[in-house]
């Protein structure tokens, strides 16, 4: 098998943990953009939509700066955080955790919204009329038809936050056993002389780790599936 | 029992309903697009009237005048529809049991049963709405609005996408339902509602044309005129 070294491991699960940081915290923000650019108009929908989808168009490096300026130490937000809450984002992986989040939340909303447009909205009358407020409507209609949604973002999100490099490297750095991801590990394995080896068992790593999580996902979404169709 | 009287402009379409029901089974009867179901949705209130007063006994349900609007979940009003709009993704049990979760009535298994029975749904309880008949279907969303104990049930053409032959098959299973609750009961289909009815309420155009008993019935089906 495959005989990694404890600063790889290392790597390895600092990338898991601010992935799964990253899609945790993301979801119920991702649900509730999603909810609202399906359901509801409202003045500058358009520019809210371009804005959540910006992270995927503009280059990772200046996604990772804008971070740094605003919630940097002396940003306007890091400094709030700082001072007022003791949180500090800049060169930790909690802020590797918000690069990636943000990098990942258009591939986590969009499967959400699709699946939310195409509820049949009669089905939450129906639910009105049997007593269930809106709030009930939501959870016991509207999210358990759009779960494969939820699933398949989930499992974008998930995979955009492993793989990022752009944007956090240039916010957080890249320093072994707080901010290097496997990526960065990669990439710094990459410029060593001698390199190679370790380099080639991450990409390994990150290739098992990513078909894990697809064929994870496809399984999960097909049993969602299978509940409306019966058995 | 219920008491309409509302105004809905849609568009160049105008639905101007007055009339009340006594307890039984009250037909809206006239042609497609005679404004049948909207007037229905102001009833359950998924659709908003522009003014009037709804009112069922002395519970008044929406009065544009004193600004009253109950909203749909609050109004105690069961609904069939013409797709039966079943979850798909709970069990027939759930979906029978729905309303009186989120109404939050006590369990009441007497009860389920004799409505399970009186349906002859009892057998389907296990399965999911996805591979139910048509006629299953229908039967289990009566259940299903019979069992958050509404004061009225409000029935759209529930059976306008069967065929003659499940229509028949249904038809004595709504004749049994009269005595449980006051029904309001929409179709342009004469044979059918003489088979149920016992007033007859006549649309066309978005008014209505009459009130009446079955005589209204006797003539042709209206979308035959």
């Amino acid at each position: 098998m495959l005989d990694l070294t404890p600063d790889e491991w290392t790597a390895i699960a600092l990338s898991l943990r601010i992935a799964l940081v990253a899609t945790a915290v993301g979801l119920p923000f991702g649900v509730a953009v999603a909810w609202l650019l399906a359901r509801k108009d409202f003045w500058g929908k358009a520019l809210f939509d371009g804005i959540i989808h910006l992270p995927l168009v503009l280059p990772p490096v200046v996604t990772g700066y804008l971070l740094l300026i605003s919630f940097g130490r002396r940003g306007p937000i890091g400094a709030f955080l700082a001072d007022y809450l003791g949180i500090v984002l800049s060169f930790r992986w909690t802020g590797a955790a918000l690069a990636c989040g943000i990098m990942g939340f258009p591939l986590l909303v969009r499967p959400i919204r699709l699946a939310i447009e195409a509820i049949d909205q009669k089905l939450e009358q129906a639910a009105a009329t049997l007593g269930a407020n809106r709030l009930r409507v939501f959870a016991t209609v509207t999210l358990p038809l759009a779960l494969p949604g939820l699933i398949a973002g989930c499992v974008l999100c998930f995979a955009k936050a492993l793989g990022e490099f752009g944007a956090t490297i240039t916010f957080v750095s890249n320093i072994p056993g707080e901010t290097q991801t496997i990526s960065a590990a990669i990439y710094t394995y990459t410029q060593s002389p001698g390199g190679d080896a370790a380099a080639g068992r991450l990409v390994l790593v990150a290739i098992a780790i990513s078909l894990v999580a697809l064929v994870l996902s496809e399984w999960l979404a097909r049993r969602a599936g299978m509940r409306f169709h019966g058995e | 029992m219920l008491a309409v009287d509302v105004e809905k402009g849609l568009g160049e379409f105008i639905i101007a309903a007055r009339f009340a029901t006594a307890n039984g089974v009250t037909a809206l009867f006239g042609p497609s697009g005679a404004g049948k179901t909207t007037v229905v949705n102001m009833i359950a209130g998924l659709v908003t009237p522009d003014r009037g007063r709804i009112a069922i006994a002395d519970a008044v349900l929406f009065d544009s005048k004193a600004r009253i609007n109950v909203p749909t979940h609050q109004r105690r009003i069961g609904y069939v529809f013409q797709e039966g709009r079943l979850f798909p993704h709970l069990s027939v049990a759930s979906n029978l049991d729905y309303g009186r979760r989120t109404s939050g009535l006590p369990e009441d298994p007497t009860e389920t049963k004799r409505i399970v029975d009186l349906l002859d749904i009892a057998h389907l309880v296990d399965r999911r709405p996805g591979k139910l008949s048509g006629g299953e279907r229908q039967r289990v969303a009566v259940g299903r609005a019979l069992l958050m104990r509404p004061r009225l049930l409000l029935l759209d053409e529930p059976l306008a996408a069967l065929d003659t032959a499940r229509k028949r098959e249904i038809l004595p299973y709504l004749e049994r339902l009269r005595d449980e609750v006051p029904m309001v009961y929409v179709s342009h289909h004469a044979g059918e509602l003489r088979r149920i009815a016992t007033s007859v309420v006549r649309i066309d155009g978005g008014r209505v044309t009459a009130v009446g008993g079955k005589e209204l019935l006797e003539e042709p089906d209206a979308d035959a005129v």
